[in-house]
């Protein structure tokens, strides 16, 4: 029996990630939705288990034996729900066995190809390649990788309407001539969703209509001027419904349990969830997630939404990615303590083969933080890099057809605008010191001026995403309440000079009425206490080579909000944010920024003083056999 | 929570194993149900579609892609050799001759009016699928593929690099927390399976590599010998398809690891044996851990129960796979409900483990896996 949505009393969600399955279980209490609790289990799309819903159940397991409450009886979600047991309705989303994985095509690279692009990446997937025209490969190695590749999916566009049909059903006959068969399971068709030039559809259909479970939507370039993204979008959602989730493990059973609503996709539900945020705050929001796999990276600036993943930059089964992509010298440079190259990147390759350990000894912690933080960066340089405005446009244009672009090409983010930075994912919102959060942040991101800093309570976004589709209410008061934790606010000065030297004389009036003078000079950092849902007004005096928002040297007032760390001061520097090159400079400087925020347990300053690490007497790997 | 589901290695003496031999697209099986099979008998073939050759026809003849069908002197299904003129167009009275040949033998497969391209099909590629283990065909699937069933020993690493292969299992080292070097290696070992202790270095696997070693199974593996064995730095665990001559398989980890016991005394009561090696990894979608198989009889029916996992319980033996106690063993002595505080702290789910030794340590949950057989 299906509760309507505005009955809705208990309410059971889950989101089944690449390595953990977490549950959350909400309750309306009076007026108000609220968590209750929240479990989570190992996932097991993989032998030996192979069916997903094993550790749903799992998960549902733990969440009962939290809350004290039957959700299930044998294998079954017991609904609807009564005083004392089961759930009004059952929901999940899904980044197992890899996520949504696409290809996409377009007739020229930065403009048709980089909306096709945007398109998936909107709609929760991992581009893995995108073939166009103008890609500088020739046609028989376009067609070996289409058939290397096996994506779940492609999206094909090309050409805007009316334009030139031959280059769109070039990639057509690509494709085609591929073959490509599906990643999961050779008993189904591969989709293709063809969202281009609307006058080459005969052409296409009569090319590839035979091959494959082709479906014909909108173009998703119909001027040169304008994307029309959500058709295409919508199409792969109901694609990755009827096609790829049904040939997971254990999908087919999922879908029935949470029927008639969809599964969606993990990073789609975290974008909608970025997205009603920045809407319901009128704010520039920038917001990531962090995975096992993948990092994700959301923005929403000047009203345009972009969502990107890095499908090769996560904490464990990517992590040695990580150290490939980023260097081992940009890994070191966030450890506060010397280690051997050998033993990072044993350190490294053991996370990546066991990868759902977890740090037991504080040396561990920082390790694994310090990745982290080159992870973040790499992930939101690739982000910078596809968060601009449209191609090719010129710059004179039909008003009606521009109005809610950028111009050609430039960067949509600009850093001294942002107003709130989320983090999610499990190094950020399972951090044993929020503070710890907090930094990471701003060490990979480089918010410039005045951001407020905020991290997903227990990585709850996306069940939250899910259940806003249904029920908007209970998805915001959850996520208003105990979701979003906001830890504070970051003021960071633009400029930088030689240490030491005057940098920001703060004057802050804190709530109770007394006045904090703080002057920092130059590389450091402060912490000031304010607590969640308090503000202080602030009088921030930048010395004539820095800039806090109203020019250089420029006094200005401002309302500070608090969190659970307060107002961070970081007076490191930006454009450039630099470390000391010198090992043991730098091993000082972040031994001292830690200590100013009071990041680590009194242990690490105290081995830190000594020179040792916390945790160095840890007994050798292999050990004792 | 009474259970834990935390999956292992597994390292057994004695268990049915079945391998499923598929084709990557249907073919023909050419085995049948109840042969007794060896671990190079060819089971299935097929052929892959050959390697396509698109050529744009119509800029070549300098024609329009509309007319191209006038031009052609072969159409869709027709056979063609390479350099073969496939089109030909005259200009200028006829005088002058434009020809577009086929740059590879095969089928003209498509002539498009669209965009001018024909795409020319090379001949099929022939695949053959050999049955890996010794052993009995207990499944036909029919095109597909097979099953081979088989009773016997069998061991996984924790990682590898390298494909199937098959030798002779030999012991180089006479413990395992003994490292593996070139003096090792000996002449003799040519085409067998090598076992080794602790930990190999790069010398010692170019030793292997040039002798002509099958595989080497060896406890623990430095990351810079592995870069420096592939050529590049490893991102992704996905592997099996390295071609370094040699199969790699790890049984414990990165460092310098003693091969535990069990693994080793089992490896080493199998000497002589023909065994079946496979390196290849996948940590992400589809978990696949590197193996070795040691066939020793062909299954029978009372012994084919399947072995079921189970969940982590008090007195399982466990491995503990994280610092600081990377590499011990020792059984479950408690699984405490309640939330831990750890040095970094964390609160996290905690077991207690008594470890070989005798001596008790608390650990996350999530740092220990549990020894299967």
């Amino acid at each position: 029996m299906v509760v309507p949505a505005e009955k809705l009393k208990w309410i059971l969600a889950t989101d089944c990630g690449s390595t953990t399955t977490k549950a959350i279980l909400i309750h309306k209490q009076g007026d108000t939705y609220r968590l209750v609790v929240r479990g989570e289990a190992p996932t097991t799309v993989e032998a030996p288990f192979e069916d997903v819903t094993r550790g749903v159940l799992n998960s549902i397991m733990e969440v009962e034996e939290l809350a004290g409450r039957k959700i299930l009886d044998g294998e079954r979600i017991i609904s609807p729900s009564t005083d004392t047991e089961g759930v009004d309705i059952y929901l999940s989303t899904s980044s197992a066995g890899g996520g949504l994985q696409m290809m996409v095509t377009g007739v020229v690279k930065s403009m048709t190809g980089e909306s096709a692009e945007r398109a998936a990446l909107g709609a929760g997937a991992i581009v893995m390649d995108i073939i166009a025209s103008n890609d500088g490969r020739l046609p028989h190695q376009k067609i070996r990788r289409i058939r290397d590749l096996r994506p779940d999916m492609i999206l094909l566009s090309g050409g805007i309407d009316g334009g030139t049909k031959t280059h769109v059903v070039e990639l057509a006959e690509i494709i085609a001539a591929a073959d490509p068969k599906a990643r999961l399971g050779a008993g189904y068709e591969l989709p293709i969703i063809y969202a281009g030039n609307k006058d080459a559809r005969e052409e296409i259909v009569a090319r590839l209509g035979s091959k494959c479970a082709l479906v014909v939507t909108d173009n998703i370039r119909p001027v040169m001027e304008r994307e029309n993204l959500m058709p295409a979008r919508h199409e792969i959602h109901n694609q990755f419904m009827e096609h790829v989730m049904k040939h997971a493990p254990g999908y087919p059973k999922l879908m029935d349990w949470t029927a008639p609503n969809p599964i969606k996709p993990t990073p789609a539900a975290v974008g909608d969830m970025i997205q009603a945020v920045a809407r319901r705050e009128k704010i520039q929001v920038i917001g990531v997630d962090i995975g096992g796999a993948t990092t994700d990276v959301f923005s929403y600036f000047q009203d345009v939404f972009v969502r990107t993943v890095s499908a090769n930059l996560g904490m464990s089964y990517s992590i040695s990615n990580v150290l490939a992509e980023a260097g081992l010298e940009n890994i070191l440079r966030w450890i506060p303590f010397t280690i051997e190259e050998g033993d990072l990147r044993n350190r490294i390759k053991n996370k990546m083969i066991r990868p759902t350990t977890i740090p037991q000894t504080l040396e561990e912690l920082l390790v694994e933080q310090a990745i982290s933080r080159e992870a973040l960066r790499l992930a939101f340089e690739q982000h910078k890099s596809l968060a601009v405005g449209l191609k090719g446009v010129q710059r004179e244009r039909t008003i009606s057809d521009t109005f809610d672009q950028t111009g050609s090409g430039g960067q949509l983010i600009d850093l001294r605008f942002l107003n709130l930075l989320v983090g999610s994912g499990g190094v950020l919102s399972h951090a044993p010191r929020r503070v710890q959060s907090a930094l990471m942040m701003l060490d990979a991101f480089l918010p410039e001026c005045i951001t407020e800093l905020a991290v997903d309570s227990i990585f709850m976004m996306p069940q939250l995403g899910v259940l806003a589709d249904v029920n908007d209410k209970a998805a915001t008061d959850v996520f208003v309440n105990d979701c979003l934790v906001r830890l504070g606010t970051s003021v960071a000065p633009i400029g930088t000079g030689k240490e030491g030297i005057r940098c920001l004389k703060a004057t802050i009036t804190m709530p109770d009425g007394k006045t904090e003078e703080l002057d920092i000079p130059f590389g450091a950092m402060r912490l000031v206490p304010l607590e969640v849902g308090q503000t202080a007004e602030a009088v921030l005096d930048p010395s004539g080579a820095f800039d806090v928002g109203a020019g250089k040297g420029k006094s200005m007032k401002t309302t500070l909000k608090g969190g659970v760390v307060g107002v961070i001061f970081d007076c490191r520097g930006r454009q450039p944010f630099a470390l000391p090159k010198d090992p043991q400079e730098r091993i000082r400087k972040l031994v001292e920024w830690c200590g100013s925020l009071e990041v680590y347990p009194p242990e690490f300053n105290r081995s830190a003083n000594r020179g040792a690490p916390a945790g160095a007497a840890a007994v050798p790997a292999g050990a004792g056999r | 929570m009474a259970h834990a589901y935390t999956p292992g290695l597994r390292v057994t003496e004695r268990m049915r194993i079945l391998k499923v031999r598929r084709l990557p697209l249907k073919g023909t099986v050419v085995v049948k149900k109840g042969d007794h099979v060896t671990a190079e008998t060819v089971v299935a073939r097929t052929e892959l579609p050959g390697n396509v050759q698109p050529i744009k026809a119509a800029s070549i003849l300098g024609v329009h892609q509309q007319d191209l069908r006038e031009f052609m002197l072969k159409k869709e299904g027709d056979a063609v050799g390479k350099d073969e003129i496939i089109a030909t167009s005259k200009s200028f009275f006829g005088l002058f001759k434009s020809h577009c040949r086929a740059p590879a033998a095969g089928v003209v497969e498509s002539i498009s009016d669209v965009t001018g391209q024909v795409i020319i099909r090379e001949p099929p590629i022939p695949v053959e699928v050999d049955a890996y283990i010794d052993g009995t065909v207990s499944e036909v699937m029919p095109q597909e593929g097979v099953v081979i069933e088989a009773e016997g020993a069998f061991l996984q690493g924790i990682f590898g690099v390298g494909g199937e292969t098959i030798g002779i299992l030999q012991m180089a080292t006479s413990r395992p927390d003994e490292e593996l070097t070139e003096a090792h290696f000996k002449p003799e070992h040519a085409g067998k399976v090598v076992v080794g202790g602790s930990l190999i270095r790069i010398p010692a696997l170019r030793r292997a590599i040039e002798i002509g070693v099958r595989a080497v199974v060896v406890g623990g593996l430095d990351d810079q010998d592995l870069r420096a064995l592939l050529g590049y730095d490893l991102g992704v665990a996905i592997t099996g398809t390295e071609t370094i001559g040699c199969t790699v398989v790890v049984t414990e980890g990165f460092g310098k690891m003693a091969m535990a016991h069990r693994t080793f005394d089992l490896l080493k009561s199998q000497e002589g044996m023909k065994v079946s090696v496979n390196g290849a990894t996948q940590i992400r979608a589809g978990v696949m851990r590197p193996e070795i198989v040691i066939p020793t009889k062909e299954a029978t029916a009372a012994e084919k129960a399947p072995v079921q996992s189970e969940g982590m319980t008090i007195g399982s033996p466990i491995r503990v796979i994280r610092m600081p106690w990377f590499g011990r063993l020792g059984t479950v002595a408690s699984l405490p409900s309640e939330l831990r505080e750890l040095e970094t702290e964390a609160k996290v789910r905690v077991l207690t483990v008594r470890f070989d030794g005798g001596e008790e340590a608390t650990l996350p949950r999530a740092n220990v896996e549990m020894i299967e057989s």
